[in-house]
């Protein structure tokens, strides 16, 4: 049994599509014998051929929105296709900011419940799961969304494996966004980029993260000069953003950037569930702490116990050494 | 809470802010599901989530600079629990609602949200309403939008900083890229990142003072919701299994003798990283 049909929404930034994106569509049509994407911006005939390459056969676009945060105009426009164009079975999102605002929203507009923080979707028969890591990703809890309407499904990047199915470019229509009054008045005023130096943190090879065990916000320098001898993007557990030493941008988490790189160096983290979430996934595990009950060393390859202003001085001077 | 759109713009000499915290288990104990009823287990001692200090913060903050109005804390939790309450109560909050009923327990987000979202129309003359972007226990992160729905008011999600200015609000919201000015009319909600501001210790004379400021504790009936609406007859989401993970196995653990840097040398220089 599959599904009939999913719709799945897609985001590019400056015509890339992301690729959460992607990775979702590859699941989606893996379930179902029709995915179509929903899709926000002025240049869906730009990606018709990416979103149809990974499996979408129609594009339903709300074209540009100007300046209007998209929680509450794509909502309706969703809600008023889920009214005219017939409900799908699940409408999948990823955890991405627009996507957690847009679900939000349409969770009320459809009366339906938001699952979220999904890693995995399951079809048993017709009906759709969901599974969910919780505590520090120990622990699978799988859920089955019971309402009538269409499933409204979060999820988390690099749950599966993008994979293109060689289908030709997605036919593009136009879906009209309603009038939402005030509810919909928030507006973008202006955009500001912070500057990251190196590889991103999504895509590196390398990454290096720092927690609470540096012990002060100026000891952060260590983790940016090892992570640029390593060409590896420097990341951060959520204590130290919390903290004000980091930008939230360096994040690795639950609520920052999923990451899967080669090698992933903890630097000074306990591993709080939160943070686990967001890199066991990684191929290789360094972990540095000076408890040795740290839960870290419980899914780290390679765990150091001891203090990190030890540990991570004597490694750069090594790295350098070796030129 | 007068919520029509055409409503009088605050006034700039008061800013009444709603926030709504949660009161979760100490994050230092590990947690547990039921295996019953499997939901994350609440019955012992609750406290204030951290993610919703930085919102009570922020909302005393908004009062002072306005000169005039006051903080009040919505919270739903079981057994009439408010010692999470009086943390913020401490830090300056002046009274809260508290909405603790049987029928409330396996209440999904969307539940939760429209029992806040009552509970926040009894508020007279709010301005603002203020959420963490997520709890630190479900962490679903839908809440926020959920309610501004379900009071069909304007939202910002994730905000860096807030400033009132007149009947708008302006906010630095949280990007991918770094962030966006955003400007949004009151009322709003507005979810707040955490970290943002330094949420204020409580001083002893708050915390003596929280002891006999108002908690207004109410049903889900006086809220005038179904309780075939909340809870679990209300949710539309079944857990069907709870399993450990596949999990990965702990590797070489040493304790450093001044040479454990010459061990991740050979490690990263194994896998040809370096």
């Amino acid at each position: 049994m599959t599904l009939s049909k999913i719709w799945v929404f897609a985001e590019a930034t400056d015509g890339k599509v992301s690729s959460t994106t992607l990775e979702i569509l590859t699941k989606a049509r893996e379930l179902s014998g029709t995915v179509e994407a929903i899709y926000v911006g002025g240049d869906a005939d730009a990606v018709a051929a990416v979103l149809g390459a990974h499996g979408a056969t129609a594009i339903h676009s709300t074209g540009d929105i100007g300046s209007a945060l998209p929680g509450v105009p794509v909502a309706a426009a969703i809600a008023d296709a889920v009214a005219s164009a017939g409900a799908p079975d699940a409408i999948l999102f990823a955890t991405s900011y627009a996507g957690r605002d847009i679900a939000g929203r349409l969770s009320v507009k459809l009366d339906q419940p938001v699952l979220t923080n999904c890693v995995d979707l399951v079809l048993d028969g017709d009906s759709l799961s969901v599974v969910e890591p919780v505590f520090g990703g120990t622990t699978d809890v799988t859920t089955k969304a019971v309402g009538s309407g269409p499933a409204i499904i979060l999820l988390r990047p690099k749950s599966f494996v993008a994979e293109e199915s060689g289908g030709a470019a997605a036919a593009v229509s136009t879906i009209a966004v309603p009038d939402t009054g005030a509810a919909g008045a928030a507006k973008i005023i202006e955009r500001h980029v912070e500057e990251r130096q190196g590889p991103q943190l999504e895509d590196a090879a390398v990454v290096v993260s720092g927690g609470r065990g540096l012990g002060e916000a100026e000891k952060y320098q260590m983790i940016e000069d090892l992570a640029k001898l390593l060409h590896a993007a420097p990341g951060a557990s959520r204590a130290i953003v919390d903290a004000g030493w980091v930008p939230y941008s360096y994040q690795v988490g639950q609520t920052g950037k999923v990451v899967k790189p080669t090698v992933y160096i903890a630097a000074g983290i306990s591993g709080a569930t939160q943070h686990m979430v967001g890199m066991k996934g990684s191929k290789n595990i360094i972990a540095i702490n000076k408890d040795a009950e740290a839960p870290i060393f419980s899914i780290s390859d390679l765990g150091i116990v001891g203090d990190v202003n030890k540990v991570i001085p004597a490694l750069i001077e090594a790295l350098k050494a070796r030129g | 809470m007068d919520l029509a759109a055409d409503r009088l713009p605050a006034k700039n000499d008061e800013m009444n802010v709603v926030v709504c915290v949660k009161q979760i288990p100490d994050p230092a104990d590990p947690g547990a599901m039921d295996p019953e009823t499997k939901t994350l287990k609440r019955d012992g001692k609750l406290i204030l989530d951290e993610s919703d200090s930085y919102g009570v913060e922020m909302a005393l903050q908004l009062v002072d600079t306005a000169g005039g109005g006051e903080v009040t804390l919505v919270s739903m939790a079981p057994n009439s629990e408010v010692s999470g309450l009086r943390t913020a109560l401490a830090m300056g909050a002046a009274k809260a609602i508290l909405i603790s009923d049987p029928s409330l327990q396996g209440s999904d987000a969307l539940s939760t949200a429209k029992v806040l979202a009552a509970a926040i129309k009894r508020v007279e003359g709010a301005d603002l309403v203020l959420t963490a972007t997520e709890s630190s226990d479900g962490y679903t992160g839908t809440v926020p939008e959920q309610i501004a729905g379900l009071l069909d008011l304007p939202s910002v999600t994730f905000a860096k900083s807030i400033a009132v200015d007149g009947s708008t609000v302006k906010v630095q919201r949280q990007t991918e890229a770094g962030y966006d000015d955003v400007e949004c009319p009151l009322p709003a909600v507005v979810s707040v990142t955490a970290g943002v501001v330094e949420p204020r210790y409580p001083s002893f004379k708050g915390i003596m003072a929280a002891k006999s400021k108002p908690v207004d504790e109410v049903t889900v009936a006086d809220l005038g919701l179904d309780a075939s609406s909340v809870g679990w007859a209300g949710a539309r989401q079944e857990i069907t299994s709870i399993a450990a993970a596949p999990s990965r196995q702990a590797g070489e653990v040493v304790e450093d003798d001044g040479t454990g840097f010459e061990k991740i040398v050979a490690y990263l220089d194994n896998l040809k990283v370096i």
